[in-house]
């Protein structure tokens, strides 16, 4: 396939007015050294017809037919409604670009203050950015956001229980910054964590909450805040299940700093782990720390609202060097995309779904209790660790039969060998629970 | 004022509201059985301190009808490279092909879950395996992450790997060097990795000098970071003589890659020396721009910093494809799962469509209509420099001076014309810098229209300034007050903020 409009005489006249004798003449002043290596050993084009196939043949050697999945842990299966790809995947939002020029760019701007609005009515925090790449990235901005707050603090204090890629990104994060210092705050035996001293916290800029945490487990975050905050530190959440704010005490009214999501759940397909969109909000006092982009409200020469990028000072075409963060291009249109589904289901059906969400894992729970036991006992949304004995083994069983019982924990934590971190939302209905259950309670011991 | 060629823009046309300004308490386009699978109700199993506590005020609360036709509007108030020709110069506003977006919904890839076990993603994984091949032929180096969400996230990624090389030597090194006109987030990504930044400045014809380059070479720099073509769209000639000088100095070199459609079979970044290089597939290798992302910023190295690319990577075994971290010197990650997988798919396909053939002709094509831009636009606007462009051509308003019209006005009165206006004040190493990249899928004509546009306009400012300076005139909002929007901040909409 080829997509350039040029004829022959097109060309000709082209090179005319160039004064070039040749299209290869406008190369001339690369070394040839360079040239004569660059030739591209890549098969031949094909057209539509076959690059569809060969695209389709690669996308059905994936998954099996009826199959019957619980997986979470980072990534949760939801039904998107047909609107929100017709919508969002309207030609003139998804080719646009960032608009620079925001007379001519209204729709994704406005679009893109209702996301920001969006944002911090879950969270329950006073601002949001227009968006990140994914919520273990934007952990780790925040993190280095409260270094930036708290300086001369070294230590950046994480749950263990904190889901283990957003703990490796933070990591990431955090090497070559001076003196930080990446401390492991162990979980109870109830699924939460441990609050960790006066002392490490005095010491520490931040401390990291899953919420729900790996586990599925509902952190007592208004709790943690109390203690952070006595010690001068800051309360970052971080919530890779963004449904399950619709039902749980928002993180802002926890008394959170910055609260970072995951959210892929509101509207965006799985698509194998990417693209996603991180979700940052925080206390409107620590704005001008912010990473990422703001969309604010102004008025036109004539006096009417429109919108527009702002505080760019932050950013790094501005500051360079000195910028809050270097991100650029973000995830708009995933940005987008959740806030069309947002805005399709709204107050009453996001709580409603979120309802059902809550009480289908439980249920399930229920039904799984001749199987194995409850791991942990905080309370938990959508996901649990089911304990059972031989638990990989099962779980290899039930995978021949094109059932994925969950994530066999042991890989994430060896102490859990015998855990299987289950989820189940609104896509499993009391048939796929009662597979779920034969295919772990058929195998022996 | 000539007639704007879009009716789609309708000047003074009604607003839309916001969307939290329409509904009706309790309206709402989807509802749920809560009850479908049975279980506890939420009141039975969270304790009251764990539950939320304002019942979701401030979400919208419309019909499916009033979320449609929100939508609907607000997407004509935009002008996107499907509407309009939008030579942003460095952004490679290419024509985004409609086949990669089938491809990228198909279930197979848009319903796969990132940890199902390996032998139920084998379709995934041997995609991302081809890709990663196409990319070492491209860029001619040997090792290829696909994680990276974005370029400036590539940047990052590859900064990270050269700072670990350098601590795995025993020798840390706290400086980078890094031309003026460099994208912004060159220094922005060193400096996330603990670098200090030193500028490195061009030459009178805006490119590097190897002697300036050795010159601020020393003990303590630990890379270069080179775009090449540079920010103005011009070979640097002394890439290989500067990669030389680098690796001689025991530094490492960085090649920004947002301008590969300038150099795709006519020059591997590999061979000029580069140790790291991101792409940004959403510039060269038509993935959407998708209102400000997603994109994806994969990232090559040379065989020196293999050992350090993140984790987790592909294997192959006897078994098939697999996920593997078992590499002690590696980075780790830099965010969660794979990478930007629909994004992955989109490129691939666009690849293995245009293939070796297809994917020269881009180049071609591509700096033929940006030399043929400069031509026909090089008496009416000063070029920046006199050295041959590749794929982009910039401009400055030093003869417009006298008008007292600058870059800005002009900016905004292409946008009455009908076209995007190209990046303006980037590089910025050039005063009232036009940055402009048409990119291989546009034709003559509409480079002809364009061209006549900047032509006219030019003309305005001279007959009548004033109007070229309360630009734009035919777009849907007129010029917007940035200042105020900084001045005072309103970054969401509140029940008690003034609706007009």
């Amino acid at each position: 396939m080829r997509f350039t409009p040029h004829t022959p005489a097109e060309v000709d006249a082209m090179l005319a007015a160039i004064g070039a004798p040749s299209a290869a003449a406008l190369f001339a002043h690369v070394p040839i050294a360079l040239r004569e290596r660059a030739a591209l050993k890549l098969p031949p084009g094909v057209g539509e017809r076959e690059v569809r196939a060969e695209l389709a043949a690669l996308a059905s050697a994936n998954g099996r037919r009826d199959a019957t999945i619980f997986l979470g842990a980072g990534a949760y299966p939801h039904f998107v409604p047909a609107a929100v790809d017709a919508l969002a995947g309207r030609a003139e939002f998804a080719t646009a670009y960032t608009p620079y020029q925001p007379e001519v760019s209204q729709g994704t701007l406005q679009a893109t203050f209702e996301f920001q609005t969006a944002v911090a009515a879950l969270t329950g925090m006073e601002v949001a950015n227009a968006g990140m790449y994914d919520g273990a990235s934007a952990a780790a901005e925040a993190v280095l956001m409260t270094q930036r707050l708290k300086p001369g603090r070294p230590v950046v204090a994480v749950s263990r229980a904190l889901h283990p890629e957003y703990r490796d990104v933070i990591a990431t994060y955090l090497e070559g910054v001076p003196d930080a210092e990446l401390v492991d705050v162990p979980w109870r035996d109830d699924g939460t964590t441990e609050l960790p001293s006066d002392a490490l916290l005095k010491r520490a800029s931040c401390l990291v909450l899953g919420y729900p945490n790996v586990f599925g487990a509902i952190e007592d975050l208004a709790r943690a805040a109390t203690a952070v905050h006595a010690a001068g530190a800051l309360l970052v959440s971080a919530t890779a299940e963004s449904l399950a704010l619709a039902l749980l005490r928002s993180p802002g009214g926890a008394d959170v700093d910055i609260a970072v999501a995951e959210g892929q759940s509101l509207g965006l397909p799985l698509s194998y782990g990417g693209p996603g969109l991180g979700l940052f909000a925080s206390r409107q006092s620590f704005v001008r720390n912010l990473p990422g982009r703001l969309v604010g409200e102004t008025v036109d020469a004539q006096g009417r609202r429109g919108y527009v990028l702002t505080l760019a000072t932050r950013e790094q075409h501005i500051r360079r060097e000195r910028a809050t963060s270097n991100i650029c291009t973000n995830h708009g249109l995933c940005a987008l995309q959740s806030i069309v589904y947002v805005s399709l289901l709204g107050r009453s059906g996001l709580r409603a779904l979120a309802e059902r969400n809550l009480r289908g894992a439980h249920a399930l729970a229920g039904r799984l209790g001749g199987v194995g036991r409850l791991r942990f006992a905080a309370p938990y949304f959508n996901e649990f660790v089911l304990e059972v004995r031989g638990a990989r083994r099962r779980w290899e069983t039930a995978l021949a039969d094109g059932i994925v019982a969950g994530l066999p924990l042991g890989t994430w934590y060896p102490e859990l060998e015998d855990g299987l971190l289950v989820c189940a939302t609104e896509l499993h209905d009391v048939a796929a629970h009662e597979r779920l259950v034969a295919a772990l309670g058929g195998a022996q011991a | 004022m000539s007639e704007t060629p879009y009716a789609v823009m309708r000047p003074g046309a009604l607003p839309e509201p916001l969307i939290f300004e329409r509904g009706a308490r309790g309206r709402t386009g989807a509802t749920f059985d809560a009850a479908a699978a049975g279980g506890p109700a939420s009141e039975e199993v969270l304790p009251p301190a764990l539950r939320r506590e304002d019942d979701l005020a401030g979400l919208p609360e419309v019909s499916e009808l009033d979320v449609v036709r929100h939508f609907t509007r607000l997407s004509q108030w935009n002008l996107s490279a499907a509407t309009t020709f939008y030579p942003l110069g460095s952004c490679t506003m290419k024509y985004n092909p409609l086949v990669n977006e089938a491809v990228a919904r198909l279930t197979g890839f848009a319903d796969l879950h990132p940890l199902l076990p390996a032998s139920w993603t084998q379709g995934a994984m041997e995609l991302m395996a081809r890709l990663a091949d196409f990319l070492r032929e491209v860029s001619g180096l040997p090792g290829v992450t696909l994680q990276p969400a974005a370029g400036a996230h590539g940047e990052l990624t590859g900064m990270k790997m050269i700072r670990a090389y350098h601590v795995d030597r025993g020798d840390p090194r706290r400086r980078v060097l890094i031309p003026a006109s460099a994208h912004g987030t060159n220094p922005a990504s060193a400096a996330l990795c603990g670098y200090g930044v030193t500028e490195v400045p061009a030459n009178r014809e805006g490119m590097l000098d190897v002697a300036t380059v050795r010159g601020l070479l020393g003990a303590d720099v630990a890379a270069l970071m080179v775009t090449n073509p540079n920010t103005l769209g011009v070979f640097e000639r002394d890439i290989a003589a500067i990669g030389e000088a680098v690796h001689a100095a025991g530094a490492l070199l960085y090649c920004d890659g947002a301008n590969m459609n300038a150099l795709l079979g006519v020059a591997k970044p590999g061979d000029m020396g580069a140790d790291v290089l991101q792409f940004n597939l959403h510039k060269t290798f038509s993935t959407p721009h998708g209102g400000g992302g997603p994109g994806a910023g994969p990232v090559a190295v040379s065989e020196r910093l293999e050992p350090y690319l993140p984790t987790p990577r592909l294997v192959r075994d006897a078994s098939g494809w697999r996920w593997s971290s078992d590499f002690p010197k590696a980075i780790g990650r830099v965010r969660s799962f794979h990478g930007n997988f629909g994004m992955l798919v989109r490129a691939y396909c666009y690849m293995r469509a245009l293939g070796g053939d297809g994917l020269t002709d881009v180049t071609e094509k591509a700096v033929l209509n940006a030399n043929y831009v400069r031509a026909r636009l090089q008496g009416t606007y000063p070029l920046a420099f006199a050295t041959p462009s590749l794929h982009e051509c910039v401009f400055s308003d030093r003869d417009l001076e006298p008008t007292g019209v600058h870059t800005l006005d002009v900016a905004k009165r292409l946008l009455d014309y009908g076209f995007y206006a190209p990046t303006i004040y980037f590089p910025l190493v050039v005063p009232g810098a036009i940055m402009i990249e048409p990119t291989e899928t546009e034709s003559q004509q509409t480079l002809d229209e364009f061209v006549a546009a900047l032509e006219a306009i030019a003309a305005e400012a001279r007959r009548d300034p004033e109007m070229v300076k309360g630009a734009p005139h035919a777009t849907f909002v007129a010029r917007l007050d940035e200042t105020r929007a900084a001045r005072r901040p309103v970054l969401r909409w509140t029940p008690t903020t003034d609706g007009e």
